[in-house]
């Protein structure tokens, strides 16, 4: 770890709890670089996470962090933010905590451009029960409840909070390590509800299951399926099945939550 | 603000109450027979530089209030009882993390989306035990317009003291009842805040007894002392442990800030159970109907009293046991439900009384004439 970088880490903490190969450690070595890189304020900056091995991250980083009930984070974030909008409020989930159980705080914390990032540890699985599918995990996948192969469909998370009004939207991941500070910096500096989402591993419980038996075959798999957006654009969607795309989609300037709530405390209290 | 003579509702009632007991976060979702908490809070709050939010359901409304409260502001919630199942699991997480909160509770008729426009008293035990797992909890139920407010100044000041989830235990009626009533002046009102870390501490521990009383001093998020807070079972520190020592503390601290504390927690009323025969004990509304039962019974000549809980847990046993130093012989446990309360007076009157349940589920009521019958027919059978 580079000196510099120590004190954002609860080093008494460490090693973390993530199985060898895991990505989780990258993302959050991103995050913590993403903040180094902006020169944030530590104390203003307030973590939240919900249930599962990525909710695990914010332990092992100094700042305020809040580990909340599964799929919640955003909820419990929104509260954080409104009652003191000086903070920095950065939501880390996976995508069991984000997509399922918490699917409808992230539909409508984007709807309400509420100034929260938020950083998806995306690995298609659910690793903290031992590799059950997830909404993520891709349709013929196996998972210890998809013996048989998955047959639920995927969706696109970043289409999903784009649409639902999210104000900054991209992807990367855990493979191209200097875009993803990148992505994670332009999250954390715009105003508004940001949403990164990051294709991540898990060796132990997706790898195992579906024969790719290494975290350096799973990296080289991320590596080989990722695309740009500009490259993206030109593929049918044919072309695109199995594609991980990356890079920026969405970025607008658009009305802040709590600013606008700002506004409603002023007419209340008869200014203008 | 001097005193306010007003006609107003019992959800009206809890606004005023909140906002006067410095409440500044409201979260919630739109449910019967609550919803009036939460228009009047989207009203008023800003108006005292508070702030309100409409939530997408009751899970995600419980949860801003905890971060809310974790930010630094009074926070309060409203709801029913659907809503109040579906809160349960993160009342759980703030009971373990100690982060006060109000929730209140307009009981309707259950189960399941049950009776939404009547009144029922079948949250009794959802309120004590809906979360799971061993946990403290206050509860504390109105039965007029002005307890509603004096009470939820009182959800406040204990959810603070205490650093515990308080629940506001109304039903129906009191909810949107209208009444006159007289507010107390500001000046008059008592106010507790959250204990906060003594600026000194250098290394500061969020769950570390520091007074000696079982309640750590609490930071908000920003204050300058980063902390960790986890609904995992935790040290001190605020971290993960598994150690069962370090478990067995936490719990055992969590319960004996509230059961250390009866005296100063618990209230009731008793009318006329000195030289009570029979004693009805009730809550909420239902104490209206014993009420005036009981004047009634006693101008026939009954010796029949009431003991009215306000505090229904932690439960008032102590109420129960002063009875056994009056010639009381019987019980009714009058409550709009199957018979919740009765289990817990019954193992509190562990076999010194004859415990009767006076039940009503079905949407209406317990009108004093039911009273007045079952108190006829105990005597009959005494």
């Amino acid at each position: 770890m580079r000196k510099e970088l120590e004190r954002y880490f609860r080093k008494d903490k460490l090693p973390h709890i993530w199985c060898p190969g895991c990505g989780h450690g990258i993302i959050t070595g991103a995050v913590i670089r993403a903040i180094d890189n902006l020169k944030l304020d530590q104390n203003k900056i307030c973590i939240v996470s919900g249930i599962g091995c990525s909710s695990r991250a914010p332990g092992y980083m100094n700042f305020n962090t809040l580990h909340t009930t599964h799929g919640r984070a955003l909820a419990f974030a929104t509260g954080i933010k409104m009652a003191n909008p000086e903070l920095k409020v950065i939501v880390l989930t996976g995508d069991g905590d984000c997509a399922a159980i918490g699917g409808n705080h992230l539909i409508h914390a984007a709807r309400r451009n509420i100034d929260i990032t938020t950083i998806v540890f995306n690995n298609s699985i659910y690793g903290m029960t031992s590799g059950q599918y997830s909404p993520m995990t891709p349709k013929g996948a196996f998972a210890t409840t998809a013996p048989y192969g998955n047959i639920d469909r995927n969706f696109d998370l970043c289409k999903l909070a784009q649409s639902a009004g999210a104000t900054y939207v991209a992807r990367g991941t855990v493979y191209h390590v200097p875009q993803l500070i990148k992505l994670i910096e332009k999250a954390l500096k715009h105003k508004g509800f940001s949403f990164v989402d990051v294709a991540d591993i898990c060796p132990t419980y997706f790898g195992r299951k579906n024969k790719v038996p290494t975290p350096v075959a799973m990296m080289e798999k991320i590596r080989d399926m990722s695309i740009t957006v500009k490259t993206a654009e030109k593929l049918s969607a044919e072309e695109l099945s199995g594609k991980i795309v990356i890079g920026e989609f969405y970025e607008e300037n658009a009305l802040e939550f709590t600013e606008e709530y700002a506004k409603i405390i002023k007419t209340a209290q008869g200014g203008k | 603000m001097g005193k306010r003579v007003m006609l107003m509702q019992g959800n009206e009632a809890c606004v005023e109450g909140a906002i006067a007991a410095g409440m500044r976060f409201y979260a919630g979702y739109p449910i019967t027979p609550s919803t009036e908490i939460a228009e009047l809070s989207a009203e008023k709050l800003p108006k005292v530089g508070g702030k309100f939010i409409q939530m997408e359901d009751e899970i995600a409304s419980m949860g801003a209030v905890i971060g809310a409260s974790l930010a630094g502001l009074k926070a309060m919630t409203a709801t029913s009882g659907p809503g109040f199942s579906l809160k349960q699991e993160n009342i759980g997480f703030a009971c373990l993390t100690e982060v006060p909160c109000v929730i209140v509770n307009v009981q309707r008729g259950g189960p399941s989306t049950g009776l939404p426009t009547l009144p029922a008293q079948g949250d009794v035990m959802q309120a004590r035990w809906g979360t799971h797992g061993d946990h403290p909890i206050i509860v504390i139920s109105p039965s007029s317009v002005r307890e509603v407010f004096d009470m939820t100044i009182k959800a406040f000041n204990l959810s603070e003291k205490y650093r515990v989830p308080c629940i506001l235990l109304m039903d129906e009626v009191v909810a949107h009842m209208r009444e006159k009533v007289e507010l107390p002046e500001e000046l008059n009102i008592e106010i507790i805040n959250r204990k906060k870390p003594k600026a000194s501490l250098p290394d500061y521990k969020p769950y570390k007894d520091y007074d000696g009383d079982g309640i750590p001093p609490m930071a908000a998020f920003g204050d300058g002392t980063p902390f960790h807070v986890t609904g995992l079972i935790h040290d001190e520190t605020g971290f993960p442990s598994t150690d069962p020592k370090v478990t067995e503390n936490l719990l055992n601290r969590l319960m004996n800030k509230i059961y250390n504390n009866l005296d100063d927690i618990i209230e009731y009323e008793t009318v006329d159970t000195a030289d009570a025969n029979t004693v009805i004990v009730t809550f909420g509304s239902t104490a209206r109907s014993v009420l005036r039962a009981v004047k009634l019974l006693r101008q026939e000549g009954f010796k029949v009293g009431m003991l009215r809980l306000k505090t229904i847990w932690p439960f008032p046993h102590k109420a129960i046991n002063e009875l056994t130093q009056t010639a009381t012989k019987n019980l009714i446990v009058a409550e709009m439900n199957y018979g919740q309360l009765i289990e817990t007076v019954k193992a509190s009157a562990d076999g010194v009384f004859k415990v009767y349940g006076l039940n009503k589920y079905n949407g209406e009521l317990i009108t004093p004439q039911e009273v007045i019958d079952k108190v006829r027919e105990v005597a009959v059978n005494a």
